[in-house]
């Protein structure tokens, strides 16, 4: 505990803040390693000459061939091409799609966009949906609301997305016919800038719906039990003493302090965002990441795959060590007992 | 009411259980054989559930599923569970260097996108429902060998532990026979759970297509569908709903555990 007053305490905590920054990315560092070596053994140990995983099982001229035996070093000792491995990783060459005739990396920055407007509308339709069906279970406990609450929270986490994707086109697109269902946009379109983002819309709402129960799940419950944990607390006991409304209590005090667990479930459940959108994106022809990682295995793309393997466990132990950080910041607590 | 609802899961994944095993005797056709009636919709000629665009029954298609579904989901949570028992005793017995980096280890399959690397090693290796397993095994251990572990650190210390390593067993019998009987609740209740998200692992690796083709899957059958959502609606919502019924039934299962074994829990929740 802290007991100065004023500008003498911003010192010492932002010195523990920033150690503990320090100490998280350095954490950070082995793991992301890590998964260049888990590749680097992954492609080692399939069967076959790993030149076919670096090239891909596509028609690639003979020089080509040669050309990355030699920038990988692939008669070498194993430990050196590992070097020659992380060289080139660290160049940023993620490898080359013969199938694709682009540069791995190029391909994902291309279709990296729709992903990531699909992975966010989701997220914010869970956390709005989630949130909500989380603080009105816990309100009504062991009422009915909660009970239903509850019981759509287990089923929505079972249901398979990609499934949910499937009905949904059934319904929506097929039978009632009042959305469209592949794509992103009408293939005709000429529009640009804010117009073709609007153009998106409609073709948005199926893909990010489905994308979006499991998660809503995930929220509601993780809410319900966090807003329990505090809505018997002497604070919450205090501002409904002091004459505070209902709402108001619930979300100035109840929710924000249930918050912090809250943001901790959303911030490590980005890797299953991931491969949801992988499954949606191919069950509605959404020209992202997903779409190309279906792709590239029904083309035996083999390095367009471990491109984004590697992209998506960067992407995962960015957004761990982004939530460790902002857990930090929410609650002091973290930087002392860590 | 939790009552009720635990017997109904009970029943179901019974039900499934015995479709599997049973599957040549109760399937109303023989499911790998087409015809002429391709894309048949329900109740036409027989056809229950229908037909899909080779003419195979659908219901007869689901029943065999159900073998693969719950023979991946069983045994992947199973070894899963044994692989996670192993690293999390060895972990919390050694301790120091070894638990060190055990937990490292353990840490880095955590924070990895289990399906995405899935997706990779089986494109990599070939699919094939041995392989699929081994996989799903190798991504699925740590959290059962991180609560392994805690409860060898907690129990280590504990009077009946001091009083069997007294009477003269060694580190390895006091694990098998006083620690993890102790420690098995919490499993358990993760193993149960692990079934039902193997099965969904299963299922999406499939209908990417990753699946063996030799066998029938329920994902295999959702890929199957997905060109056909247009004209034959049947080949998608049947093959879901028995995927969802499987993964619902093991998550009320591990639920209903994590009540019972848990008692403290059963007070805030």
């Amino acid at each position: 505990m802290c007991a100065c007053r004023g500008d003498a305490c911003v010192v010492p905590t932002s010195i523990t803040m920033t150690l503990y920054i320090l100490k998280r990315v350095a954490q950070a560092i082995p793991l992301l390693l890590g998964v260049v070596v888990f590749n680097f053994v992954l492609i080692q140990l399939a069967p076959g000459d790993p030149v076919t995983l670096l090239v891909g099982d596509y028609p690639a001229p003979e020089e080509y061939v040669r050309q990355v035996r030699a920038e990988y070093g692939l008669d070498r000792p194993l430990a050196e091409q590992l070097v020659l491995y992380l060289g080139q990783l660290a160049r940023g060459n993620l490898g080359y799609s013969y199938a694709n005739r682009m540069a791995v990396a190029e391909l994902i920055g291309k279709r990296i966009g729709p992903t990531l407007q699909l992975m966010i509308t989701a997220l914010v339709i869970a956390i709005i949906v989630g949130v909500s069906l989380g603080v009105i279970a816990a309100r009504g406990r062991g009422k009915i609301s909660d009970w239903i609450a509850q019981a759509g929270a287990l089923v929505g986490y079972s249901v398979p997305d990609f499934w949910l994707g499937q009905i949904l086109i059934i319904l929506f697109a097929v039978t009632l016919a009042w959305l469209p269902s592949q794509g992103m946009r009408s293939a005709r379109s000429v529009a640009t800038g804010f117009d073709a983002f609007l153009e998106t819309l409609p073709y948005l709402v199926l893909p990010a719906t489905a994308l979006s129960v499991r998660f809503i799940a995930l929220f509601s419950r993780i809410t319900r039990s966090a807003m329990l944990d505090i809505l018997h607390a002497d604070f919450v006991l205090g501002a409904r003493a002091k004459g505070l409304s209902e709402a108001r209590v619930l979300i100035a005090h109840v929710l924000r302090n249930a918050s912090l667990p809250i943001v901790t479930v959303i911030g490590y459940n980005v890797g299953l965002l991931i491969a949801g959108s992988a499954l949606i994106e191919t069950v509605f022809a959404w020209p992202g990441v997903g779409r190309l990682m279906f792709d590239s295995i029904t083309k035996r793309d083999y390095p367009v795959m471990t491109g984004i393997l590697l992209m998506v466990s960067g992407a995962v132990v960015l957004a761990n060590l982004l939530t460790d950080l902002a857990y930090a910041a929410l609650d002091p607590r973290v930087r002392y007992t860590r | 009411m939790s009552n009720l609802r635990t017997w109904l899961a009970f029943a179901l994944i019974l039900g499934f259980v015995l479709l599997a095993v049973f599957a040549q005797f109760i399937a109303p056709f023989d499911p790998f054989r087409g015809g002429a009636d391709a894309l048949l919709a329900p109740g036409a000629k027989n056809y229950l559930l229908g037909t899909d665009h080779l003419g195979r029954d659908i219901l007869s298609e689901l029943i065999f599923g159900a073998r693969v579904s719950l023979a991946v989901g069983i045994s992947a949570a199973l070894s899963a569970s044994i692989l996670g028992i192993v690293v999390g005793s060895l972990a919390g017995f050694f301790g120091g260097w070894v638990d060190g980096a055990l937990m490292r280890v353990s840490e880095f399959f955590q924070t990895l996108p289990r399906f995405v690397l899935a997706l990779v090693i089986v494109a990599f290796f070939g699919g094939g429902v041995l392989k699929v397993i081994i996989v799903l095994a190798i991504l699925s251990w740590p959290q059962i060998a991180r609560l392994v572990r805690a409860q060898i650190l907690s129990l280590r210390e504990s009077t009946f532990v001091e009083a069997a390593r007294l009477s003269g067993m060694n580190g390895i019998q006091i694990i098998a026979r006083e620690i993890l009987p102790n420690a098995l609740a919490p499993v358990i209740v993760t193993g149960s759970l692990d079934i039902a998200s193997a099965i969904l692992l299963e299922a999406s690796l499939s209908f990417f297509g990753l699946g063996d083709a030799n066998l029938i899957s329920w994902g295999g059958m959702l890929n199957v569908a997905q060109p056909y959502l247009r004209q034959a609606w049947w080949m998608a919502v049947f093959p879901g709903i028995a995927i969802s019924l499987v993964v619902l039934a093991f998550n009320i299962l591990g639920d209903a555990l994590n009540d019972a074994l848990n008692p403290r829990l059963q007070e805030t929740a």
